[in-house]
């Protein structure tokens, strides 16, 4: 669809989209692994050093 | 600030500790930057869906008898849109919970006949030919007792309707020009005609697609499409997009409701929802208010992970 | 015109009150306390960044047309950074909520800081809708007519009718991200005036 200016999808994603069915829960893959990502990017936000702001003291 | 006591989920402890430097600009930069990377490397990589939109003059082709059953049942006015009420017409019960019915209140304001402005009318712009002008003018000079009663007789064979050589086949005779008028209906339906009348109803110039959207929504070609795709109401489909792309994930508790009892059962179910979703809204965004919700963040003690460098400096 | 004139000037008591409620080093700071050590701080910026590759990338859009893109390849390029900044921009902005929540950040006279953040949230929801249902394409078409009933339901939908594409992308590319923009302002701005909230106070146990 998307060609002359070589912005083609490296991966096309115009297939039917696989579900993730359990119990009442109907999920898509996709927005699964959008909100798996945004659980795992709070975690890390949360734990990962922040760089740069230790060790310093002094009053303004 | 003395008089009254401290409340730890309302007020803030004056901060009296050092001061770090902080380049506000640059880290402004430095995040669009980034943004502007990710988001041309996932366009490069994953582009965006682009399904094409149907016509009428597809579906009318894809599934002609799905088409005849559909276009019939807005003649006779028993399709979703006919029945629907407001903001439509005033042929529905509207949605309520106890005496709340907004819907009903505000009545009628996009007014849509389905007879007329779905079959008839496109019809009667047609070029003159005599069989559908003497099946138009059948129809228009029947009492509406009469067009009922051919209603019913349509209504009892609609599931045998057949489609061909142009035609459409009911095994009635009961049904008066019913059959002639689909005939014709899904003649210029598949020509493509059909979906420049409903637009043109407008007038020259036009923005506005209520007319061809209902009618497409009456057929069940157009929810069979969106099924499989995942997009149906109760497939959680408000929050699924076309293809394998994520779509409006964060309306998940919104489409989360139209899973469950009462919402998925209620002839009320989307005023439900909506009365469901904006309480929860109110307590979202007036957490601060809230005595015993505002607290919750101080009990979870996720702060104490954010700020543990600052009661480690503390301790 | 004497000083004491001109100081009673609506200009003069304006401009008196912005600079007394939120002086230029407020606005643009150099220094932060030492508490704000934390990668859950960068997901406000970073929800603004998105907003701002949103608009911009919305703006290409908008220069050729609602239907350039269907037919243009640089133009689904576009519309595809489009769609990737909204998912970024929600993305962030969901992060950013938590973040906040955890932190209790409307303490200390910090409340409506919340609650425009909560009403920018709302008003982004309804413009990424919006969008949906201005692509113009089969999405446009499901989303349109399946919406409508919840709409309806609120007696909303004879005014907001989401089947009028005119109305759906006059919305789209004016109002709502008008909206958007000028609550992230004041979100913005009530930050910077009352500052980040502090951490709470961690009691002691005193154990002699």
């Amino acid at each position: 669809m998307a060609q002359g200016w070589g912005l083609g999808a490296l991966f096309n994603l115009d297939h039917y989209g696989h579900y993730i069915q359990w119990h009442v829960i109907q999920i898509s893959v996709a927005n699964l692994v959008v909100i798996i990502l945004m659980v795992a990017t709070f975690i890390a936000a949360l734990f990962a050093p922040f760089p740069g702001r230790r060790n310093r003291k002094g009053s303004k | 600030m003395t008089k009254k006591a401290f409340r730890p989920d309302v007020d803030a402890p004056e901060y009296k500790g050092a001061y770090v430097p902080y380049d506000i600009i640059k880290e402004g930069a430095i995040a669009v930057l980034v943004v502007l990377i990710l988001t041309a490397a996932l366009a490069l990589v994953f582009s965006s869906p682009d399904e094409k939109a149907i016509t009428i003059k597809t579906w009318s082709n894809a599934d002609t008898v799905d088409f005849a059953q559909t276009a019939g049942d807005e003649l006779t006015g028993t399709s979703a849109v006919a029945g629907y009420g407001a903001p439509y017409n005033n042929n529905g019960t509207a949605q309520h919970w106890g005496f709340l019915a907004p819907e009903h209140w505000v009545g009628v304001h996009i007014p849509i006949n389905t007879t007329n402005d779905f079959v008839i009318n496109p019809l009667s712009d047609q070029p003159a030919q005599p069989r559908l002008t003497a099946a138009l003018n059948e129809w228009k000079s029947a009492s509406s007792a009469t067009q009922s009663a051919w209603g019913a007789a349509y209504a009892k064979v609609e599931a045998k309707l057949t489609y061909s050589n142009g035609q459409v086949h009911l095994p009635t005779t009961a049904a008066g020009p019913i059959p002639v008028l689909l005939s014709y209906e899904t003649q210029m339906a598949r020509s493509g005609a059909l979906d420049q009348a409903l637009i043109a109803q407008n007038g020259f110039y036009t923005t506005n697609y209520t007319k061809p959207l209902l009618f497409i929504s009456d057929g069940t070609y157009f929810a069979g499409l969106a099924s499989k795709q995942h997009l149906a109401g109760d497939q959680w489909g408000m929050m699924n997009e076309t293809g394998q792309y994520p779509g409006q994930a964060w309306l998940w508790l919104y489409t989360f409701w139209y899973q469950i009892s009462p919402y998925n059962t209620s002839a009320s179910g989307d005023f439900l929802v909506w009365g469901t979703m904006m309480i929860l809204t109110a307590l979202l965004v007036l957490l601060p208010f809230i005595p015993g919700l505002r607290s919750v963040p101080r009990r979870l003690k996720i702060y104490r992970i954010i700020w543990r460098e600052h009661y480690a400096r503390q301790a | 015109m004497s000083n004491a004139q001109i100081e009673r000037q609506w200009t003069s008591r304006l401009r008196h009150r912005v600079v007394e409620k939120l002086p230029p080093e407020k606005l643009l700071p150099d220094t932060q306390p030492a508490y704000v050590a934390s990668w859950i701080y960068v997901f406000g910026v970073t929800t603004m960044a998105a907003l701002g590759i949103v608009i911009l990338t919305g703006t290409i859009l908008a220069l050729d047309g609602p239907q350039w893109w269907h037919s243009s390849s640089l133009g689904h390029f576009i519309n595809s950074m489009h769609l990737w900044s909204v998912e970024i921009f929600f993305f962030a902005m969901v992060v950013h909520l938590w973040g906040k929540f955890s932190m209790a950040a409307w303490r200390g006279g910090r409340s409506m800081t919340w609650v425009t953040g909560g009403v920018t949230f709302l008003a982004s929801i309804l413009a990424g809708f919006t969008g949906y249902v201005s692509q113009t394409n089969f999405d446009s078409q499901w989303i349109s007519t399946q919406a409508k009933d919840g709409i309806n339901a609120t007696g909303g939908g004879a005014f907001f009718n989401v089947l009028n594409l005119g109305q759906m992308l006059m919305w789209h590319i004016v109002l709502l991200p008008l909206a958007a923009v000028v609550l992230t302002g004041l979100h913005v701005i009530m930050v910077r005036v009352k500052g980040v909230v502090p951490p709470f106070e961690e009691t002691t146990e005193v154990s002699a």
